[in-house]
């Protein structure tokens, strides 16, 4: 549109501007070609701007949808760092776990920053938004499923008993060889 | 939880790296303390040798001999003889040898004087048991050799004192011959036995001492019988009681003639008497008789004419003779009044005149004087000058000389009955219990030292005043409580009936006490002291109470006497009160309830099986009817080899009706067959001990639950074939027997056969294992069995939801009369040693792993980590298993020589070996006593809750300081660069 009317000021004798949607003929000093109605182009032009609104639409949509699908990549990362880690417990492990915990819970504390640009009453944001929670919730279940399989998890009955104090008894006895 | 579970594996993990508890060399003395005593002291010989170390030979009732310096008190050496090696008498041969005579007279040895090394030892036997007497003649010479005259087992022995060659020997093999007295009269070649026969013959038998050719026997009868002892008043006169203590026969056999004249007590002394006792003296021309409340000197003159010279109710003692010269003997007399005895040493030959008069200051703990010896030495101005030592009623040792004690050994603490502990007072504002630091500048140079130490520049001077600043802290013996619970104070019973207070931090004693209950009286006439129980134990309320001991002792040795109270307070070491009791104290059961001002409940039961209730009071009266139908006993009876639970029924009817008295009914009995088993060892777990978990995680997250019982009894018993020493049956007919029984129920919960094993059994009870420690026949070894016990029926309470939302009734108060699932699982290995005791490290909360505490026959104490006693350890365990800390199973136990606790000492004669949890969880404290005392602080998992003392806090500051520095440093530097950046 700016280079539409930079070309037409830079000293052309004349131009059409054809995204010019002015109706009213008037305003010009040359007439309108003939076979030219304004009417037809009125339409068209709407046409034209519902198609760039359209494209950028899709455009923002496209862009939603990657985002959502980054996690994923990082899944795959996490999960060869894991597997790297291997399941004992010692520093490494244990600062790929935590690692493997916090990002996905940081992303989705920070869900609708992440799709803020993309924010459009045309596109629709709710899938790629949930694509993101889901995949960010796997990176968090295999995280967890990590601190499991390195046993850090009180999935046992085990984990829970350890410090089960005894019970008391009811009834009392003392004695043994005479003094 | 599953962090704790995580740390715990952490813990187990680095501990299983390094199972290896040790000390470094410059650790030695830190924490630990080692006190070395000798016992009562049963006679004394001063050496006599002019040059060299003044030192006295002394043989005491723990059967140790010992060297001790004359002017400090130290021993130089010290020979412990085996429990059944009695000492009967001891000398010095030839100014270098001492000789004693042990086990009944049938051992004779030599020790070389200057150093303790043994020289020869001769074995003595003869016909029959007889008394024995061992004589150290100076002037009997055989061949240029000296000859050492020991009569024993009836038999009368010359014996050369160079290699302890037998030179001759001649029986007494008269049936009835008893030998009374073996004498030597100086100058002659003769040796006189002379003895009772058939209760009232006295013979006399008259021997060459060349070669025991038998010169002459002689006899005489007396119708009225003798009765003790005979004293000798001179080399051929001998004064006897008649049976009946009133009449004094004096006996003399001059030439080999017996004469005798009687003399009734009565005659001598006015006033009647009750039956006398003669007091075995060897002073000659004296002799003394004692009764119930008199004691008697007497003197004979002439030929059987009797004198009195002295009578005196005071208590009284009277050394042996002391020849000054030729013909002029000394003795030492002691006689008490109040706070002070009198020493006064006379010559035989003049009662009326004294060579030396002196009274000392006595502590009235110290009780009466029993024995006294006495030595002379020759002062500057060519005099005679007397010291003696002192062997007084709590078992010390003293050295008189000049008027006042040089020296004092406090060695009733060799024997120690029972211990307890106490915690010290808390420590108050404005109370300076310690002395922190001389002066500034003392602090100064402490401190400059500590810190040449750490920055390596101390010399070899420094680093030995820097060890010695740390053996000496004074933050380790303060009077009060610490943060870590180390500094505590040990309370001892000693076998003289006095009561010690010990300090952990140092060892010092704090206090002493001698019982007054523990005194002879009219009503109790041999009075022994039992056992020791923390009587109050001020925790939560009552705090301003000072905590307080039970002693519970008896009037007799026989279970039926009447028992007697004492009640001491541990702060001050006085006795609050002391009760006599009227009902024997067979079995005393500390209850686990406290009343209002934190006073234990005990129940005293008497030997007609009546419970009694102490203290006496409403308050406790209403705790323990709150708990009534609760409360069950068991009593063993090993002679009988029976056990028997009992329960409480009703007040006590009859003669002894009283609110606190309850009849008690039989409940239960296990038998065992007296022709195949015999009850040889009982073990229960401590009363006292905390367990932090009933359930054991396993490998691959499994949980089994420990049965954990405080009334479980652990019982081992042997064929009673089997019940002699080692190796005195074949594998084939000994078997040993171990059991667990509920003593509630009275169910037998398990039992395991061991066949072709016998005892002594050692064994050990703590939370769901006992380990015990016996002999295998078979194998010609010692073995080691772990028992653990576990509850079968709660194995299944592994919902995990269930456990999430406390949905489980793990902890609810059981009862054992609902019918226990029990497995168990044992183990046995092989172990080197045999052991005297066995005992376990106890920790606050009991989270800290188990290490057993052996005391090994080398009288030394060896850690033992409990993971090496685990029934679920197998050859080849799998990595989940390794991971959890099993160790691969092996044949039999190592012994690490660096886990001995007690590192280079030994603790002589060791006893028992007790654990008192610190506040500190990774750290329990152990005192290990026997002749010798041994304390020190064990961590078995490392202290892992807290920096070690070899901690580098000089490293830690100058690491914070620098790094305050460095960000200082770049904090200015960036600021530097911004400005720099803002301005371009």
């Amino acid at each position: 549109m700016e280079k539409g009317k930079g070309v037409m000021g830079a000293g052309r004798r004349w131009a059409v501007d054809f995204s010019d949607n002015s109706t009213a003929p008037s305003s010009r000093d040359i007439p309108d070609p003939p076979g030219f109605t304004r009417a037809s182009v009125d339409q068209d032009d709407s046409a034209v701007s519902r198609q760039k609104k359209d494209a950028e639409a899709n455009w923002k949509a496209q862009k939603a949808w990657e985002v959502a699908q980054a996690p994923f990549k990082n899944l795959l990362m996490m999960g060869f760092m894991m597997w790297m880690a291997g399941s004992t417990v010692h520093l490494f492990s244990i600062g790929i776990t935590f690692s493997a915990l916090w990002q996905p819970i940081s992303a989705l504390q920070g869900v609708g920053k992440v799709f803020e640009p993309y924010k459009d009453n045309k596109v629709d944001l709710l899938g790629p938004k949930l694509l993101f929670i889901a995949l960010n919730l796997g990176g968090l279940a295999l995280g967890v499923w990590k601190l499991n399989t390195l046993g850090l998890l009180p999935t046992h009955a085990s984990d829970w008993v350890s410090s089960l104090s005894p019970a008391q008894e009811v009834e009392y006895s003392g004695g043994g060889i005479p003094l | 939880m599953a962090i704790r579970s995580f740390f715990l594996f952490i813990l187990f993990f680095s501990s299983s790296l390094s199972p290896v508890f040790s000390l470094y060399e410059d650790q030695v003395g830190l924490m630990d303390w080692h006190q070395q005593y000798i016992g009562k002291v049963k006679q004394a010989v001063f050496s006599s040798q002019r040059a060299g170390r003044k030192r006295v030979v002394v043989s005491t009732e723990e059967n140790v001999i010992a060297s001790l310096d004359l002017r400090h008190g130290e021993i130089f050496w010290r020979h412990l003889l085996g429990a059944d090696d009695v000492i009967d008498g001891i000398d010095i041969g030839l100014g270098k040898y001492v000789i004693t005579l042990s086990s009944g007279g049938s051992i004779l040895r030599s020790w070389n004087l200057p150093d303790g090394q043994m020289v020869w030892e001769s074995s003595l036997q003869g016909p029959k048991h007889s008394k024995s007497f061992l004589l150290v003649p100076t002037n009997l010479k055989f061949d240029k050799d000296n000859v050492l005259v020991v009569f024993s087992n009836g038999r009368l022995h010359a014996i050369s004192c160079i290699d302890g060659e037998v030179l001759w020997k001649k029986d007494f093999e008269a049936e009835s011959f008893e030998v009374q007295q073996v004498i030597l009269p100086p100058g002659s070649d003769l040796i006189h036995v002379v003895g009772f026969a058939a209760l009232s013959q006295f013979e006399m038998y008259q021997i060459n001492a060349k070669n025991g050719e038998l010169l002459k026997h002689e006899s005489a009868s007396f119708s009225s019988g003798f009765s003790g002892q005979v004293s000798l008043v001179s080399t051929e006169t001998v004064v006897a009681l008649d049976s009946t203590g009133s009449i004094l026969l004096t006996i003399s056999f001059q030439d080999g003639k017996i004469s005798s004249q009687q003399t009734p007590i009565s005659n001598l002394v006015e006033d009647s008497l009750g039956p006398a006792v003669i007091i075995p003296s060897s002073v000659s021309g004296i002799f003394a008789i004692k009764t119930d409340a008199v004691t008697i000197f007497i003197r004979v003159i002439g030929k059987g004419n009797l004198e009195v010279v002295e009578k005196t109710t005071h208590e009284i003692a009277v050394s042996d003779a002391l020849s000054i010269s030729e013909d002029q003997q000394a003795f030492a007399l002691i006689q008490h009044a109040s706070s002070e005895i009198h020493l006064t040493v006379k010559l035989a030959h003049d009662w009326d005149g004294n060579l030396l008069k002196e009274s000392v200051k006595m502590d009235r703990q110290r009780g009466l004087v029993h024995k006294v010896f006495i030595n002379n030495y020759i002062r500057t101005d060519r005099s005679y000058g007397f010291r003696v030592l002192i062997v007084m009623e709590d078992h010390s040792l003293l050295l008189l000389q000049q008027g006042e004690i040089v020296w004092s050994r406090e060695d009733g603490l060799a024997s120690i009955i029972d211990v307890t502990t106490s915690e010290l007072p808390v420590e108050r504002d404005g109370v300076s219990v310690a002395k922190v630091e001389h002066n500034l500048f003392e602090w100064l140079k402490g401190h400059m030292l500590k810190l040449k130490g750490t920055l390596m520049l101390a010399s070899p001077e420094d680093m030995a005043a820097i060890q010695s600043m740390r053996l000496k802290s004074s933050e380790k013996s303060k009077m009060t409580r610490d943060h870590n619970g180390f500094r505590k104070l040990l309370i001892v019973l000693t076998r003289a009936g006095k009561l010690f207070a010990l300090h952990t931090g140092d060892g010092r004693i704090v206090w002493s006490y001698l019982l007054r209950s523990l005194h002879k009286s009219e009503a109790c006439q041999s009075p022994i002291g039992l056992n020791l129980y923390q009587w109050q134990v001020p925790h939560h309320h009552a705090m301003d109470e000072n905590p307080s001991v039970l002693v519970v002792s008896r009037c007799g040795p026989s279970s039926d006497t009447s028992g007697v109270l004492s009640f001491v307070d541990t702060y001050t070491g006085k006795e609050l009160s002391s009760l006599s009791l009227d009902h024997a104290v067979v079995q005393v059961i500390p209850l686990p309830y406290t009343d209002s001002t934190e006073q234990r409940l005990h129940l005293l039961i008497d030997a007609d099986k009546h419970a009694h209730l102490y203290p006496k009071t409403s308050g406790a009266l209403s705790i323990f009817k709150r708990e009534f139908s609760n409360i069950y006993w068991y009593s063993v009876e090993d002679q009988n080899g029976i056990i028997k639970g009992h329960a409480l029924k009703c007040k006590c009817t009859g003669e002894v009706a009283d609110e606190f008295c309850f009849d008690t009914r039989d409940l239960w009995s296990v038998v065992f067959p007296s022709e195949s088993e015999k009850t040889i060892a009982t073990v229960t777990r401590k009363l006292n001990e905390v367990v932090h978990t009933q359930a054991k995680v396993v490998a691959d997250q499994d949980v089994m639950y420990k049965y954990i019982s405080r009334n479980l009894l652990f019982v081992a018993t042997v064929a009673p074939k089997g019940s002699g020493e080692i190796g005195s049956v074949t594998p084939e007919e000994s078997w040993l027997v171990a059991y667990l029984i509920d003593t509630v129920t009275g169910r037998i919960l398990h039992r395991v056969t061991h066949h072709g094993s016998q005892g002594p059994v050692h064994a050990v009870f703590s939370e769901n294992w006992v380990v015990y420690h016996y002999f295998n026949l078979r194998a010609h070894r010692y073995e080691m069995s772990v028992i653990e016990i576990y509850d079968q029926s709660r194995a299944d309470n592994k919902d995990v939801w269930k456990l999430v939302l406390g949905k489980h009734n793990l902890t609810s108060p059981i009862s054992l009369f609902s019918r226990p699932e029990v497995i168990t699982k044992s183990q046995s290995y092989f172990f080197t040693h045999s052991l005297k005791a066995i005992a376990v490290t106890s920790t606050a909360k009991g989270i800290t792993s188990k290490q057993l505490l052996l005391g090994t026959i080398g009288d030394q104490v060896l850690a033992l980590d409990k993971r090496f006693l685990d029934p679920r350890r197998t050859v080849n365990p799998t990595q989940l298993e390794k991971e959890e800390g099993i160790i691969p199973l092996t044949e039999s136990l190592p012994i690490i020589p660096q886990s001995y606790v007690t590192h280079a000492l030994r603790v002589e004669g060791l006893r028992g070996i007790i654990t008192v949890p610190a506040k500190l969880e990774s750290t329990t404290l152990v005192f290990a006593h026997g002749v010798d005392l041994f304390f020190t602080q064990l961590a078995p998992s490392r202290t892992y809750d807290s920096l070690t003392e070899d901690f580098s806090y000089a490293l830690l500051l100058i690491t914070i300081v620098a790094l305050v520095a460095a960000i200082f440093v770049t904090w200015r530097l960036s600021e530097r660069k911004e400005l720099q950046e803002k301005w371009r």
